[in-house]
């Protein structure tokens, strides 16, 4: 056997198991998705009772998904959340990165496996945590907030979106220092060094050194979190009980979920899928086609 | 550094800290209480602590069923990250030691699926795997969870990286099967990169509650997650589930927090790989 065709069995081979079940898991429920959501449900008989039938309806349930008021809500409630969740968690987790990397911080340690515990925290637990820390009555915030003279309520229809924001931002900023600071790390000491010896201030070294080195790491981290923010399901619907503002249809995933367990519409519900799917992809790759060059070299 | 400055450096993570750990504290301080001291004592201090009863109520409440949502955790999250990390493994290793056509294009759909919201995908698996009557087994949790398209990513720059071909080369010409110096070579070196993937798919497998939620029907086979939020939505009715759920989060957070402190520096070591070489 030659050479090359050695290389590409073997390589073939290690491969096989993964691609099997990405084809199996992954790109099938795609094109299944995307196969179901051609077909609407037509009810037959008097009053709908003899039955249902399928039958290919085209972007029929595009145009119903698009023209649904609810839907599009919840497709500008998780962009908003994206619009202030992205640019928290970025900002928080680079301040803590960078405080934490200057060597100066006593307690590194400590501060970095404080900040990374409630990741170990699903997503669910974290909201109802939280819930309770939310709910009047409950919750110890309420006496801490008015004891220094401030009146909040986390769960009115103006607060919920930024109360959601906090427990996202809660359970994954830990992660993302710990992804920056791996990154800052990363760099050759001598250079920040070269930069103090010609009397670089600490802001020029962070804005022309530490900043653009840590660029791919902040671009990952943004990527992810844009992704994340769009797929917005476990705490709004575990918060649903306490915030009366929460709709079935609050986030798509919620709308998609309620379209096809509570309304027996899997057509309509698997359309609303490949919109979200759709939006997110254009967004991750709109971004690091901006962002994201020089990641790749 | 002047000494102010790192006096307001170390004041701002303390802060910072606080914000981290108050949630934690608090469900520390609430697994401890009756129902009635959940609702009418200050949250932030002990009353009349009985954690013991407490802990003796969670894990015989309804047969015992907390104890069987642990260990359905625990089979989705370790055999299924596991799978996926010995499965990633051998795809990351594949594509960064062979070349054969169709590599990159590969790899390319990899880094698809890894943009791609797997939420998204949540629905549409479902509808699958009623298709094969595979719903609501335990086969529908934990066959998707071994699929890792940010594992694979990982791995691929990981071994390019740190397994040297001459090694390779060695134990072939020692007469070593391909699969041999696999196991035996490659997977050795890349052991700091497959812990990262290790914990990152195990807290993401235990993490997760949409596909649990959407593919499971038999509270049997529930995942921790999915059985404490079940508790919740009817403690309205039932309010002792109101303290079984507060002391169900603390017990399901405890292990993680473990596995968190004693594991960040392989993390981290591992994730120094993903984002920095190439």
């Amino acid at each position: 056997m030659s050479i090359k065709n050695r290389q590409a069995r073997s390589g073939w081979g290690f491969l096989a198991p993964f691609l099997v079940l990405f084809v199996a898991f992954f790109i099938l429920p795609i094109l299944y998705a995307i196969y179901q959501s051609l077909f609407t449900v037509k009810r037959t008989g008097e009053l709908g009772l003899g039955g249902q039938e399928l039958s290919f309806s085209w972007f029929d349930n595009y145009t119903t998904a698009l023209s649904d008021t609810a839907f599009v809500d919840s497709l500008w409630t998780v962009l908003i959340f994206a619009l202030i969740q992205v640019p928290v968690m970025v900002l928080l987790a680079l301040t803590l990165a960078l405080l934490l990397e200057s060597a100066s911080a006593r307690g590194v340690g400590f501060f970095r496996t404080a900040y990374f515990l409630p990741h170990g925290v699903p997503g669910v637990i974290a909201s109802i945590l939280w819930g309770f820390l939310y709910v009047p009555g409950i919750s110890p915030l309420y006496n801490l907030f008015e004891s220094v003279g401030l009146s909040v309520d986390f769960i009115s229809p103006d607060t919920i979106l930024l109360s959601i924001v906090n427990i996202v931002t809660w359970e994954f900023a830990g992660y993302n220092v710990l992804v920056l600071i791996a990154q800052l790390k990363a760099v050759n000491p001598n250079l920040f060094e070269a930069a103090r010896v010609d009397g670089a201030s600490p802001w020029r070294i962070i804005w022309h050194i530490k900043l653009p080195l840590a660029r791919p790491a902040i671009v990952m981290a943004t990527v992810f979190t844009i992704v994340g923010s769009l797929q917005l399901f476990a705490e709004p619907l575990v918060l649903r009980p306490v915030a009366a503002s929460i709709t079935y249809t609050y986030t798509p995933n919620l709308a998609a979920y309620n379209e096809a367990f509570f309304e027996n519409n899997y057509q309509l519900a698997a359309a609303q899928a490949v919109v979200l799917a759709a939006v997110a992809m254009v967004l991750s790759f709109g971004f690091l086609r901006i962002f994201g060059r020089g990641d790749k070299q | 550094m002047t000494a102010r400055a790192k006096i307001i450096t170390t004041a701002v993570l303390t802060v910072v800290a606080v914000y981290f750990l108050l949630p934690v504290y608090w469900l520390i301080v609430a697994a401890t209480k009756t129902t009635e001291d959940l609702f009418g004592s200050n949250g932030l201090w002990f009353s009349s602590p009985r954690l013991w009863t407490n802990m003796v109520e969670l894990f015989t409440f309804q047969d015992g069923i907390y104890l069987r949502w642990t260990l359905n955790s625990i089979l989705y999250a370790g055999v299924g990250a596991l799978c996926a990390t010995f499965i990633c493994a051998m795809a990351g290793y594949g594509l960064a030691k062979y070349r054969f056509a169709g590599r990159e294009k590969v790899f390319n759909l990899v880094l698809g699926g890894v943009l791609l919201p797997a939420t998204a995908l949540t629905l549409p698996l479902y509808l699958l795997m009623s298709e094969f009557s595979m719903a609501n087994t335990y086969w529908a949790v934990l066959l998707p969870a071994m699929v890792s398209p940010f594992g694979v990513y990982l791995c691929r720059i990981y071994a390019a990286a740190a397994v040297p071909d001459e090694l390779l080369e060695a134990a072939r010409i020692d007469g070593a099967s391909e699969f041999r110096v696999f196991l035996t070579v490659a997977l050795r070196i890349m052991t700091p990169a497959l812990v990262t993937i290790f914990l990152f798919q195990f807290v993401g497998i235990w993490n997760n509650y949409f596909l649990p939620l959407i593919m499971l029907s038999d509270s049997n086979l529930y995942p921790i997650t999915l059985g404490l939020t079940s508790w919740q939505g009817f403690a309205s009715r039932q309010p002792i589930l109101y303290q079984l759920t507060v002391g169900g989060a603390f017990v399901s957070v405890i292990p993680l927090m473990i596995m968190m402190v004693v594991l960040q520096r392989f993390w981290r070591t591992g994730l120094t790989q993903g984002s920095v070489k190439e």
